[in-house]
């Protein structure tokens, strides 16, 4: 029999986090620092309300854009948090997760051939979801050097004349990095010059704990050229309700509209009202959440660094990368290690990308008591390398 | 300390007296020595009043006790308006807490007794029969769902898969 997988999915590895999920999956006493979603369940003012919309049978397709009152209260929430203004009829749509939103993105905006710059480390769907829109991801590395920022420098070298868009993600999944707008200026120059389109994942920009999360699409000339992404799992703790959104230029949101409604129609509509409460009742459920996640933050990257890993203070998002080439082993190794010697689970940080090489990942998006018990063990762990 | 700083480290003292002073330290980003400072000032000022322990007696045997909440009316006096009788109230060993209220009663007291007959007892002739005390209207509480903020038997397994990007 002939092959029947496409060439393109036959060259799509499998996911990095497998082994690790399968390793954790079939031990008992597990505490896993491995899982990248709020420990928190979705506020109960949030489930109460889309329950209630389903009550009373709301339970049809919306507006392929989404429903007209969740983009009015993404439109304002936008505008208000992070001075970004976009037309909501034209320029917003609602979509299945943020991950469908960079999906159909990629998808509106490649041809074959165009080469995409990944910021690395980074979320582990960009380089496949590239691949499977036709285009060529092209790794751009950052590492502890630049704290995972990204460089002028870094992403000059990258740069080519095939280089059509650049996607990006902060705060960093998995690292904690974020960026000041400082820190952008040399590279919206670049950006600018080189005409690229940017992807920009804010899915954990509430997720920022030492100052206000800073948007690419606020960039004097960047909101013409930039997609600005995001959602509602992480900042209001609604990862299984799949809603997310794109903001961007009228051109680019009505193609990405186009490939919505032929595949997925719309975001289901239980969800979208649940975000609608999350964006006008949510504030205070959510500031509660980040004051714990910044807590706890706190507390591990100082106990990283007590028990022998170098451990930078991550600035948003809910994972610590510390370093563990100390150990003298390779991260794959310590992983492994861990899980069956000390039963913590974390994650390679090369899954993310070779700038993870030397380091895990840490999500401390789990109680206070499990984070003080890993580390106990991480600790222990650790003393037979010194 | 800075304000912010006071009210979260009370925030997090209220959900769990048993945090550390080093543990407190990190999660709230201060010097160690800070932490056990302010802490000592606040016992000091009676803003930390106690450490309590929050527990569901209905799980332990042998400690049947029953609960009530006293809705009183009263007649304020001259100059020291509800303070003076809230006083005569508080100083019951029995009594477990006293609020003064806006609405239809003035006090809402809650008392606790080893039997349903010994709170009726405590009303009948220790509370009712104070000069200005008007009315009461007690309240046995059955069954406690929460408290404090706590849910007494929660559902709340970690739900999430063990590892996931």
């Amino acid at each position: 029999m002939r092959n029947r997988l496409s060439k393109t999915i036959q060259e799509i590895p499998p996911s990095g986090i497998r082994k690790y999920f399968d390793l954790a999956s079939t031990m008992e006493n597990v505490i896993s620092l491995g899982v990248g979603e709020p420990d928190f369940v979705t506020p109960w003012s949030i489930r109460e309300a889309s329950i209630s919309t389903m009550e009373r049978g709301y339970t049809t397709y919306t507006s392929n854009s989404g429903l007209p009152e969740l983009r009015y209260e993404i439109g304002k929430y936008l505008a208000e948090s992070f001075q970004v203004h976009y037309d909501d009829k034209k320029e917003m749509i609602v979509t299945v997760g943020a991950s469908e939103a960079i999906d159909i993105a990629l998808r509106a905006i490649l041809d074959p051939g165009d080469e995409v710059l990944i910021i690395e480390p980074c979320y582990v769907s960009y380089d496949p979801t590239v691949k499977l829109a036709g285009g060529v991801p092209v790794s751009v590395t950052t590492d502890m050097s630049t704290k995972f920022k990204i460089t002028a420098d870094i992403l000059r070298e990258k740069i080519t004349s095939k280089s059509k868009a650049i996607i990006f993600c902060y705060p960093n999944n998995p690292t904690g990095a974020t960026m000041t707008k400082e820190d952008w200026l040399p590279i919206i120059e670049l950006i600018k010059e080189h005409d690229l389109i940017v992807l920009s994942d804010e899915i954990y920009g509430e997720l920022s704990y030492d100052q206000h999360h800073f948007s690419a699409a606020s960039l004097p000339g960047m909101k013409d050229r930039t997609i600005l992404i995001s959602g509602f799992s992480k900042a209001f703790a609604m990862t299984g309700w799949r809603i997310g959104y794109a903001c961007g230029p009228e051109d680019i949101i009505q193609a990405m509209l186009k490939i919505h409604q032929y595949t997925m129609l719309c975001a289901p509509i239980m969800g979208q009202w649940a975000a609608v409460e999350a964006l006008r009742n949510g504030q205070k459920a959510k500031d509660d959440m980040v004051a714990s996640y910044r807590q706890r933050r706190n507390y591990v990257t100082k106990m990283f660094n007590q028990i022998g890993l170098e451990c930078l203070m991550p600035e948003g998002a809910f994972y610590a990368f510390p370093s563990i080439t100390a150990t003298g082993l390779t991260a794959d190794q310590f992983a492994e290690q861990l899980i069956k010697e000390a039963q913590v689970a974390v994650v390679p940080g090369d899954v993310f990308g070779i700038g993870g090489k030397g380091h895990i990942r840490c999500s401390y998006a789990t109680s206070m008591e499990n984070l003080e018990k890993a580390i106990e063990r991480m600790g222990k762990f650790v003393e037979q390398y010194k | 300390m800075k304000k912010e700083k006071v009210i979260e480290m009370l925030t997090l003292l209220e959900q769990n007296g048993r945090h550390s002073y080093d543990k407190l330290a990190m999660m709230l980003d201060l010097p160690e020595e800070e932490v056990k400072q302010t802490i000592a000032e606040l016992e000091k000022d009676k803003v930390i009043l106690r450490y309590p322990t929050l527990i569901d007696w209905d799980k332990i045997q042998g400690n049947d006790l029953v609960t009530a909440m006293i809705d009183v009316k009263v007649t304020p006096q001259r100059d020291v308006g509800f303070d003076e009788i809230a006083e005569r109230i508080y100083r019951f060993p029995e009594v477990r807490s006293v609020y003064l209220m806006s609405g239809a009663y003035d006090l809402s007291v809650t008392i606790e007794g080893k039997t349903i007959r010994e709170v009726a007892f405590f009303v009948s002739q220790k509370l009712s029969t104070l000069d200005t005390v008007v009315s009461t209207a007690t309240h046995f509480i059955l069954k406690t769902y929460k408290h404090d903020g706590v849910v007494f038997n929660p559902r709340d397994d970690d739900r999430r898969m063990v590892v996931t990007p």
